[in-house]
């Protein structure tokens, strides 16, 4: 499976560049061209990705979260189920580097193979990080007005993350 | 909303680290996360030059047009708004690709290059129009058929089968991104009977 999405990519890149080049496009002009776009892009994206970064940084650090689950933990133990999983759900659609971690963490705690490392599998394999990406992708356009973006977007989140649960626990539960 | 969720971390942070006391944390944090940012910047920039590169190639052949083409059935139903040959789709179809094969990196600089395109024939320059949202809903859903960087590391941590969590990932999200694009096609369908 990773040898399929590891050749990929250099056929997709040779692709683009035959069929460039057999339709006379004058390719390297025209990657100059559309790098020159990226280097905009990322000019632009900077002071968004600085301003979510630095947030969710300071945020993660003050371990408010687990402050916060605190309470919700002998719910955890009588079900048992590691309370770990809880903040990863809720941080799963803020930051998907912080996500990854307290996955790492589980496995190395209870091992990949466990109900909980497969349950943070999926959790980590559902969904992507939606705060993040919207203010990305409505932030490189200078979007502010963004209507019903985040609530719809967090609503898909949720389904998955309750999804994951259930189709967990009925294939490995 | 974005602005009350920006503001809700940092108030929290703040707030909470003053309580317990993590004052020196705090403190470091405010002033290294700005380099975190400028980091995770410098991490995508070379991606996404070689990528818009790239594609700038493939849309100059035409390439990207046939490949937005193959995926016209299933595009024109997601996005009714867009006219058939709209630019934005080809980067559209690239995005959802990249982002199946777990291809991440590849698939922001699509992305972004998909909202360009969006922007350019946007009316309200600072609203997001129905397309844009429909593309961050199935964005943010994230349809991924080969989750990666979630088995690279179980078979780092030694799993007996890294890749089993490919069934259950998958059909978790196909969940969330039916439910997310079944409410966003409500909520179109009920703006346009106002």
């Amino acid at each position: 499976m990773n040898n399929i999405s590891k050749i990929i990519i250099p056929l997709f890149v040779l692709l683009i560049i035959l069929y460039g080049f057999f339709k006379k496009v004058n390719v390297y002009d025209t990657f100059l061209e559309g790098a020159k776009e990226g280097l905009i892009m990322v000019f632009h994206i900077t002071p968004t990705i600085v301003a979510m970064v630095f947030a969710i940084n300071i945020f993660l650090e003050s371990n408010f979260l687990e402050g916060a689950l605190s309470f919700l933990r002998p719910i955890f133990t009588l079900i048992n189920i590691p309370m770990n999983i809880l903040p990863m759900a809720i941080l799963r659609p803020i930051s998907g580097s912080a996500s990854l971690a307290i996955m790492n963490d589980i496995f190395n705690l209870f091992g990949p193979d466990s109900f909980i490392g497969r349950l943070a599998s999926t959790l980590q394999g559902c969904t992507d990080t939606t705060i993040y990406v919207l203010a990305l992708y409505f932030g490189s356009i200078k979007v502010t007005k963004t209507r019903y973006a985040l609530p719809v977007g967090l609503f898909a989140d949720l389904m998955g993350i309750i999804a994951a649960f259930i189709v967990t626990f009925i294939f490995f539960g | 909303m974005v602005n009350k969720i920006w503001a809700f971390l940092i108030f929290m942070a703040i707030s909470y680290s003053l309580l317990t006391g993590n004052i020196e944390t705090i403190n470091t944090g405010i002033l290294t996360h700005a380099t975190s940012g400028v980091n995770l910047v410098l991490e995508m920039m070379p991606l996404i030059i070689l990528w818009t590169g790239i594609m700038k190639i493939a849309e100059a052949s035409g390439l990207l047009k046939i490949f937005s083409r193959l995926l016209n059935p299933l595009l024109s139903k997601l996005f009714p708004s867009l006219k058939k040959d709209h630019p934005a789709l080809g980067y559209i179809a690239s995005n959802i690709a990249a982002n199946m094969l777990g291809l991440g990196s590849a698939a922001t600089p699509f992305g972004l290059k998909a909202m360009e395109e969006l922007e350019k024939d946007n009316p309200k320059k600072d609203t997001a129009t129905e397309a844009m949202i429909t593309f961050l809903v199935l964005n943010t859903a994230g349809v991924t058929l080969i989750p990666t960087t979630v088995i690279a590391l179980r078979l780092m941590h030694g799993s007996k089968n890294p890749t089993e969590i490919i069934i259950t990932s998958v059909i978790a999200t196909a969940i969330s991104s039916i439910s997310g694009l079944t409410l966003d096609y409500f909520i179109r369908r009920r703006k346009r009977h106002e």
